[in-house]
């Protein structure tokens, strides 16, 4: 969304054309009651671990620490320091420094991305590290190698088209909202244009990224390969399931319908290629790290897989319908239009939230696969119910903020685009008498 | 001193939680004084916008402090977060409802909305500003931590363990020092009556935290085994610097009020991590407990990179968040709020930009 609000800046930094100075306004406003919201609940992750995850600390402190803190030391202060300069700047920056410091925060984002993610695909794919029994610790062998490793490069291609594909959905949406109501259509067209393009730029990369993710996956985490596909037997020419009926534990599938050999191309690249199943994995992993149970709940893993394509495979539908309609200034009809284009916003967040669902889910029992399970890392001198407190404490309080971010999110959107004038180009540092263009 | 890199990163933690004292105690001292510097809506929302464009930056040293704690003292950060659970979760708690006041509160005009957010400002920087007195306290006094099955030093006392004289005292020392430091910023940063009133306010509380600081000190100073001479020192330099804080808001220098009572701070910080090293985490219950540089840290190849992360960047931010202050550095006043009473999400707020 950062991004989204440089490039209309820049648009009426470039032309000076007013639409695009009432566009970047507009969804300003609404990036910065969304962000406000990731502000304050970030603070909460770079505690936790410590918190209620202690044991994993020690044990991944040596590694995890690193990417954390380098986040906080290059994307943290970047963002919230331009931010800061963006919301206040419109009268004491230059025009052209002004510009700057929202693509200044917006590159600090994908900073922030990169750093949490290369983390969390040290968790999914541990690399470059030594066991110390000593110190019971995992220790960093080469800092380049996590940060570069194939996980950590492939989940940020997956994941950053993603949050492309939100935003895009989220200014479509909204735009299409402002032109059902016939509300300053000489933005809101463009902005609905830019919206929905950037949904099918991003999907399209969503795709071959979740390919090559999933052929890293199938490769280094073939469990959860396999539990995504209730696959149960390791197969050759392994059809992709597209509807599955199971036994309710979850310990073999009743029913399927699926294209034929689809996942043997998806996982290794070749219609023939064998795919391994939950049991033989299940096998192996007992003679590997000992008798145990290494399957993860597989229906949960199974649906939320099919859940985070499909709500993608429905955003790009509307998204191209949503185009076509109003292809050539045409006026949008239909029953649907209106329906689909408001629930537009919230379809990719549900597809993310079940993509971190399965990648999560999908890992257990281990928190750090092969080397530490989640039942392990827990911190052994906090109560189980101080966990619980606070965890009903944050639901509720997370809760509440969301119902206000949403209130407010939608008399932004009900108010519309507010008029706006041209910037005279503001005198420096501006003076104790002229009124605040932004005050709280 | 001996120069390894466990010393340079136990340096630099110390360094960010100066920082993240210095800028964001006068944001606590600034959210505590809100309506008791304001007489009306142009005064808050002038008060308010002082910490606008910074606030969130400053919020940020913090959440570095804490990520390099992890990278480099790994054991330092688990056994000090698991141990001290419920305060961190206040103080978490504090955070947010802070943040999201700062950024909500002034969207609407209704007066309902606003009081409630202005509480939940004042409660979201006073609650911060008494547990981090509290919890360094804590750390300095040592607490009990023991080794545990599992091998690992934990911290074995419960919540109430963490409320002893010492540390409530210290609690207090921290929030009249970030009370008066804030109204030194605001008597620096606004125009008019607010700077007036900011004044008068730090007179009083500076009084009040001085008494506070110079018990805490001397009881810090005995609390060591034996009178170490270069904590008294840096104690007795603490003292001095806020004395002449003070002197100076008398006097109506606000420049020199504010370099003085952010000095002091600096000082103090700097004075309880003196106090701690080579240990980050006494333990009370016997040194073999303590928690030091060397049992709690990363390996030397981390911080080895982290180093050199560090090295390139910090003064990087530092250039960039030194330029925000030079970008805002006129003083707010209340004339400058255009409709004050007016939310920006009210019904017809269509302003326009000259």
């Amino acid at each position: 969304m950062g991004f989204m609000v440089a490039g209309l800046q820049t648009a009426w930094y470039r032309t000076g054309k007013l639409q695009h100075l009432r566009a970047t306004k507009f969804f300003g406003k609404l990036f910065l009651i969304n962000f406000a919201i990731g502000v304050v609940t970030g603070i909460v992750q770079e505690f936790q671990f410590g918190m209620n995850w202690s044991s994993y600390s020690r044990f991944v402190g040596d590694i995890f620490g690193a990417p954390l803190a380098m986040e906080g030391l290059l994307a943290f202060f970047m963002e919230s320091t331009f931010l800061g300069l963006w919301i206040f700047g419109w009268d004491r920056l230059s025009k052209k420094l002004h510009l700057a410091t929202i693509w200044l925060a917006a590159a600090g984002t994908l900073l922030s991305a990169y750093f949490i993610l290369a983390a969390n695909s040290w968790m999914q794919h541990p690399v470059a590290y030594t066991y110390n029994a000593a110190k019971n610790r995992a220790e960093l062998t080469n800092i380049i190698e996590v940060l570069t490793q194939k996980t950590a490069l492939a989940t940020f291609f997956h994941t950053i088209p993603s949050a492309a594909f939100t935003a895009g959905a989220f200014v479509a949406g909204i735009s299409a909202f402002l032109i059902i109501k016939g509300k300053d259509l000489q933005m809101s067209r463009g902005t609905f244009k830019l919206g929905a393009i950037t949904m099918v730029v991003s999907f399209i990369l969503v795709g071959v990224s979740g390919d090559l993710t999933a052929r890293v996956m199938t490769d280094q985490q073939p469990m959860k390969m396999a539990s995504a596909e209730a696959l149960y037997d390791s197969t050759a020419n392994a059809p992709f399931s597209l509807f599955t009926l199971g036994t309710l534990d979850g310990s073999k599938s009743v029913f399927q319908i699926g294209l034929p050999s689809v996942l043997s191309f998806m996982s290794t690249g070749n219609f023939n290629g064998v795919v391994e199943g939950v049991n033989d994995l299940e096998a192996a992993y007992d003679k590997q790290y000992g008798a145990g149970n290494y399957t993860p709940n597989i229906p949960l893993a199974y649906w939320s897989f099919r859940l985070m394509m499909g709500f993608g495979f429905i955003g790009i539908f509307f998204a191209l319908l949503g185009l076509w309609q109003m292809r050539k200034g045409a006026t949008p009809k239909g029953k649907w239009f209106y329906p689909a284009m408001v629930s537009l916003p919230f379809i990719p967040l549900a597809a993310n939230s079940f993509g971190w669902i399965f990648t999560e889910t999908a890992r257990q029992p281990w928190a750090v696969f092969g080397l530490i399970k989640t039942a392990d890392g827990v911190s052994a001198v906090v109560s189980a119910g101080a966990v619980l407190f606070t965890m009903i404490v944050f639901t509720l309080l997370y809760g509440v903020l969301a119902f206000i971010e949403v209130g407010l999110t939608l008399r932004v959107i009900k108010m519309g685009p507010a008029e706006e004038l041209d910037y005279a180009d503001p005198q420096l540092g501006g003076s104790e008498d002229r009124q605040l263009v932004m005050a709280y | 001193m001996e120069m390894t890199f466990q010393t340079v990163w136990f340096l630099l933690i110390a360094v960010l939680w100066v920082g993240y004292f210095i800028l964001e105690g006068f944001d606590f001292g600034v959210g505590m004084l809100v309506r008791a510097v304001s007489k009306n809506e142009a005064d808050r929302r002038a008060v308010l916008t002082t910490l606008g464009p910074v606030w969130d930056g400053n919020e940020v040293w913090l959440l570095v402090a804490g990520g390099a704690t992890f990278a480099a003292f790994p054991e330092w950060y688990a056994t000090l977060f698991s141990g001290f659970y419920l305060p961190l979760f206040l103080i978490l708690v504090s955070l947010i409802i802070r943040g999201v006041a700062f950024e909500y509160r002034s969207k609407y005009g209704k007066a309902q909305w606003r009081q409630r957010w202005d509480v939940a400002i004042f409660i979201g920087s006073a609650i911060p500003a008494l547990l981090w007195g509290v919890a360094f306290a804590n750390i300095v006094r040592g607490v009990p931590i023991e080794k545990a099955a599992s091998g690992s030093l934990e911290y074995t006392g419960g919540f109430f363990n963490l409320l002893n004289p010492y540390a409530l005292l210290g609690g207090i020392v921290t929030l009249t020092v970030f009370l008066t430091h804030g109204a030194v910023f605001l008597s620096l940063k606004t125009a008019g009556e607010i700077r007036v009133r900011a004044q008068g306010i730090a007179k009083i509380s500076g009084l009040v935290a001085a008494v506070a600081a110079v018990g805490f000190l001397a009881w810090t100073n005995l609390m060591l085994p034996e009178i170490n001479a270069r904590v008294l020192t840096l104690s007795v330099i603490v003292a001095l610097l806020w004395v002449a804080g003070m002197a100076a808001n008398l006097m109506g220098r606000e420049g020199w009020a504010f370099i003085f009572s952010a000095g002091t701070i600096a000082v103090f910080v700097s004075t309880l991590f003196y106090a701690l090293y080579p240990r980050v985490m006494p333990s009370s219950l016997g040194s073999q407990f303590d928690l030091t540089i060397t049992n709690a840290s990363s390996t030397d190849y981390t911080l080895k990179v982290m180093t050199v992360v560090a090295v390139v960047m910090t003064p990087l931010v530092l250039i960039y968040q030194g330029w925000t202050y030079w970008v805002f550095r006129k003083r707010v006043s209340a004339s400058q709020i255009m409709n004050p009473e007016h939310g920006s999400l009210d019904a017809v707020s269509h302003i326009l930009h000259k």
